[in-house]
Order: C-alpha cells, then sequence, then structure tokens
C-alpha cells in the first residue's frame, strides 16, 4: 500500500474531519511556539498552471495546539502528523520538546522551508539536529525545491537523524493583476503550487532517492492517481494531496483508487512495488504501458 | 459537505448576468445565504457561490463574468455538468421580526432564495446601470435605485431587520447605520471549506476565514471584515507584517485592518 496523506496546510481535519478519516495519516497545519495572525490578504491567486498562497503559517501557537486542538484532532482516529514550523533551531527543539510525550502525536514533520516568512538563521541540518535531540518521535524534513543541490540538503539531514523527507515545499512565485500590473497577493510573493509544480517535484523525488535510503513522502501537483504512479516511481513511498484537496475534497478515495487501478494495469500487484522503479534500466513492459 | 456532479439544465441571460440553472441531483439547498463552490471548467481551482433559487429539481446561481472562472460558468451549456460542493458557511438568521432586504449589484444573488424563506419581505435595491437593474427581475416588488443614487437613500429611518448583500462599500455604509444587520461578505476561496486559510477577514481583531464563520457576519457584533480590495494598495512591509513571532516583537505589530502594519 502507498499511504496517502494531506499536504500541510491543505486541510483542517477538524471542519472536514471526513475528510481526514479518508487519509493514511492527517498533517496538521505548521504550529509555531507562539500564535501567529498569519499574513494580511488577499493571500490567494490562481494562475494559469497552479496558484500561490501567501498565509503565513497562520495558527494557534504550541500550547493551544495541544491543550485545544491535539485531544480533538486524537479522536478522529487518523494517525497524526504535527508540522512544526520555527525561526531558530532553538524553536524547533522547543516544538519537539513539547511534542515528545504525546502519545497521539505518531509523526512530527520539520517545515524547513516555507516560504511565505523569514527563514532561521541555521542551515536545515542544524534545525534538524536540534530537532532529534529534543525528540524520540520520527522525524520528517520538509525540504524546499528551491535549492540547487536537494540531494545534498537530504543526505545533511539524513546524517542528523532525519527519520524521512517530505517532498516538496511549495516555491516561491509571483502573479500580477493583469490591469494594474500590482501583485494579486497583498506580500506579492507567495508559494506555487499545483500541477505546475509536479515535474519539479517528481526532480526532487528522484534525486534525493538516489542520495539517501530514508522514506520520502512525495507531494506537489498530485491530481490524480497517475501523477501519483509517477511520484512513487520517482522514490516516493507515501504520497500528500494539496491543492488538488481545494477542488475536490474526495481526492484521497479517488487517487487511492486511481493508484491501485494503475498499478493493476501494469502488472503490478499494488502499488508499492512501484517505488522507484524510474531508477532501474527500462523493461519492455513499462515501456509498452505508457 | 457533499458533492455532485450536476447536469447543466440551462442558462438564463439577466441583464449582464448569467442564472446558471444545475440539476439539483443529492444536494440540500442549505439555508439562504450559505454557498456552494461551482467547478469552473478549466480553471484549477472551483468558485464561490451562493444560491439564487432553488425548486425542486434545480439550483440556480446568479453570476456575473468578471474573470476566467466566472466567464467559464457563464459560458456553460445545456447538457454539460460540473462539480458542485455545498452547502458550506454560515447563512442568515432567518429568525427575524421586521425582515429588510438590501442588494448592491450582484448582491442580488441570494436575495430570492432569502426572500422565499422570509415570505417575501420587502427589498430594496442598487445597481450601477439600468441594464444591471434587470436583475431586479428576480424579487418582484422590491425598491430600485441606479446610480449615481445609492442603495442606502432608500433605507428607512426604523429599517428593522436588515438582511444585505452587496459590494464592500455598501456593507460597510450599512455597518455605520445598521448596527446588528446581517451581512454577506465576499472573500477570495480556494476550498470553502476551511482547509486553505485563503480566505481571512478580520473579525474581533484576528483573522477569521469567512468560509467557516460567514459569509453572513453581523455587523455590530463582529467586527468588520477586512477589503481585499482596499488591500491591494496597501504598502508591502514584509518585515513588519511577520514579526510577531518573536517575544521581542510588540504585540501590536500584527497586520491592522487599514492594511497597515503599525
Amino acid at each position: 500500500m502507498v499511504p496517502i496523506l494531506n499536504a500541510s496546510g491543505c486541510l483542517d481535519a477538524l471542519t472536514a474531519p471526513e475528510v481526514a478519516k479518508s487519509l493514511d495519516a492527517f498533517v496538521t497545519k505548521t504550529v509555531t511556539p507562539l500564535p501567529r495572525e498569519g499574513n494580511p490578504p488577499p493571500r490567494i491567486a490562481e494562475t494559469a498552471h497552479g496558484m500561490l498562497n501567501s498565509i503565513g503559517l497562520q495558527n494557534p501557537g504550541i500550547d493551544a495546539f495541544v491543550r485545544e486542538h491535539l485531544p480533538r484532532l486524537a479522536r478522529l482516529g487518523v494517525p497524526l502528523w504535527v508540522s512544526v514550523g520555527g525561526f531558530s533551531a532553538d524553536d524547533f527543539a522547543l516544538l519537539c520538546e513539547r511534542l515528545d510525550d504525546l502519545a497521539e502525536v505518531e509523526v512530527i514533520e520539520l517545515n524547513l522551508s516555507c516560504p511565505n516568512v523569514e527563514e532561521a538563521p541555521e542551515t536545515a541540518s542544524e534545525l534538524v539536529a536540534a530537532a532529534r535531540a529534543a525528540t524520540g518521535k520520527p522525524l520528517y524534513a520538509k525540504l524546499s525545491p528551491a535549492t540547487s543541490d536537494i540531494a545534498e540538503t537530504a543526505r545533511a539531514v539524513a546524517e542528523v537523524g532525519a527519520d524521512g523527507l517530505s517532498l516538496v515545499n511549495t516555491i516561491r512565485g509571483l502573479e500580477l493583476d493583469g490591469k494594474t500590473l500590482r501583485p494579486k497577493l497583498a506580500l506579492a510573493s507567495g508559494g506555487y503550487s499545483g500541477p505546475a509544480l509536479r515535474p519539479i517535484a517528481l526532480a526532487c523525488v528522484y534525486a534525493c532517492a538516489r542520495a539517501v535510503e530514508i522514506p520520502i513522502v512525495g507531494m506537489g501537483g498530485i491530481r490524480s492517481g497517475r501523477d501519483a504512479v509517477e511520484l512513487v516511481a520517482a522514490g516516493a513511498s507515501a504520497v500528500a494531496l494539496g491543492t488538488v484537496l481545494f477542488s475536490d475534497p474526495s481526492a484521497p478515495d479517488r487517487v487511492r483508487g486511481e493508484l491501485d487501478a494503475e498499478a493493476k494495469s501494469r502488472g503490478y500487484v499494488s502499488a508499492a512495488e512501484i517505488r522507484a522503479v524510474a531508477h532501474e534500466s527500462a523493461s519492455p513492459i513499462a515501456a509498452s504501458a505508457d | 459537505m457533499r458533492r455532485e456532479l450536476l447536469g447543466v439544465v440551462g442558462t438564463d441571460a439577466i441583464g449582464p448576468y448569467t442564472l446558471l440553472r444545475l440539476e439539483r441531483g443529492g444536494l440540500d439547498p442549505g439555508v439562504p445565504g450559505e454557498f456552494f463552490m461551482l467547478e469552473a471548467p478549466g480553471r484549477l481551482l472551483p468558485r464561490p457561490m451562493s444560491l439564487c433559487q432553488t425548486t425542486a429539481g434545480e439550483l440556480a446561481f446568479l453570476i456575473e463574468a468578471i474573470g476566467p472562472g466566472t466567464r467559464a460558468l457563464c459560458s456553460l451549456e445545456e447538457g454539460d455538468a460540473i462539480h458542485v460542493l455545498g452547502p458550506l458557511g454560515r447563512g442568515f438568521d432567518l429568525e427575524v421580526e421586521r425582515p429588510l432586504l438590501v442588494a448592491g449589484g450582484i448582491g442580488i444573488a441570494p436575495m430570492p432564495y432569502v426572500s422565499e424563506a422570509l415570505g417575501n419581505p420587502p427589498a430594496i435595491l442598487g445597481f450601477r446601470s439600468e441594464r444591471h437593474a434587470e436583475a431586479a427581475s428576480l424579487l418582484p416588488g422590491a425598491h430600485v435605485v441606479v446610480e449615481p443614487r445609492l442603495v442606502t437613500e432608500l433605507l428607512p429611518d426604523d429599517p428593522g431587520d436588515v438582511l444585505a448583500c452587496g459590494p464592500e462599500p455598501m456593507l460597510e455604509a450599512l455597518q455605520a447605520l445598521v448596527p446588528g444587520a446581517q451581512l454577506a461578505w465576499e472573500a477570495p476561496m480556494a476550498c470553502g471549506y476551511g482547509g486553505c486559510y485563503g480566505c481571512v477577514v478580520e473579525i474581533d481583531g484576528h483573522y477569521a476565514r469567512l468560509c467557516v464563520e460567514g459569509p453572513v457576519l453581523r455587523g455590530g457584533t463582529q467586527g468588520s471584515p477586512t477589503s481585499p480590495l482596499l488591500r491591494r494598495a496597501a504598502p508591502i512591509r514584509r518585515s513588519g507584517a511577520l514579526a510577531g513571532h518573536s517575544p521581542a516583537s510588540p504585540a501590536n505589530d500584527r497586520p491592522q485592518l487599514d492594511g497597515t502594519v503599525r
């Protein structure tokens, strides 16, 4: 089985519990040490081949999250991944320490790459190392595709104890209003997601799968089982749905069905067997199935 | 929250607007003022639309073609089909004693359904041209003004329970004139069901999702939603707007209602 998750920040399990329950794990919107109001609106803009968002990590902060949100999320009965984000290595350590002894938290995803907020001064591997020292929970590092060598980052975070990778976050983009030639978003640029991100995500997953052994959650522009199967072929063990959830809340069940059908039509018993086949030399069967 | 593929029954041109009539399928029409996300063919994201009219077999949406998504919706033809999700959000509170419906322009969209639910109460409408005012035919008996006259000129001294939908300047004027009015607001939305956090407005000093808390808000009690249009002209001070995360930052370093950062 190839688990299907949501991309962090693309689903609120408390306003759409039935959607969350259709996932193999629910990933929360990123939680920061202190509450954040987020960025001013307009925060979203549709583009020709994707969308931009500039939400700015709006969240209640770790205290209110643990006190008020986590118990309600736990009652959904879906494995919980908590996405955390901060502005320093100390922030990541604090967040992981807070979550470390909470049984309802299955995995901590480290949002190392939000394009809409200031970056921490430390490198990704320094942030992961700080998180690693603070918790024994599985840690997934969510990386930005906007880097010259993502495989190098992947090796560095794996080296300091990341248990997996979430690939990829959105990439910074800008859209201007056609009439006024001014930015459509209040803070000008935002994170670009949707179909345009898919080949970029595919390249990142492909490169990282060659560089590290740890599992990869592939995400970026998945709309169908066919899109998902390609990320699996590039090396993902699980996939996450983001922008597609906005137009189709039934996407998890639909993509799961399509993924199974894709696998069977190619002669595999399950989609999991397709993992990393893109790295093998082409077989006549794989070539003719396209 | 339910999503279905609904067939297009037909479209009617009403002045510059299009009344898109869809099969109702198994969808609940919801409370007047609630909304649906309509798949816009060829576009990535669906578009939020409040229900205009409903019969046993149909859901009808009044749409103004102002961009690629609404143009795609207005171009649908009988025999086409689109996915529709809803009903969503919070609609009008219909437990009112003396309802008065107030709408401006395409803000008339939810009013025929509201009117039906309330037994055809009095209504006042404002439009920017005689052609746009043809939409008043959807609300027989309504009083109508055309710019430069404004709909607020028709407000009686004692307006009763105002239920309103229209452009932001109209809603802001009503907010000042009629505290407690129920106002249906609009914001860009990606999902319509709480996932994207794209549609926030400022309510009681905090950003809240209009798709969850609204789109109908009580003017006097819940504060003032922000104006996405006004914000386009707002100064951009990225670092200031993001400073709220640091304990060293003053608490008032949040983006303010008028789009400036103090």
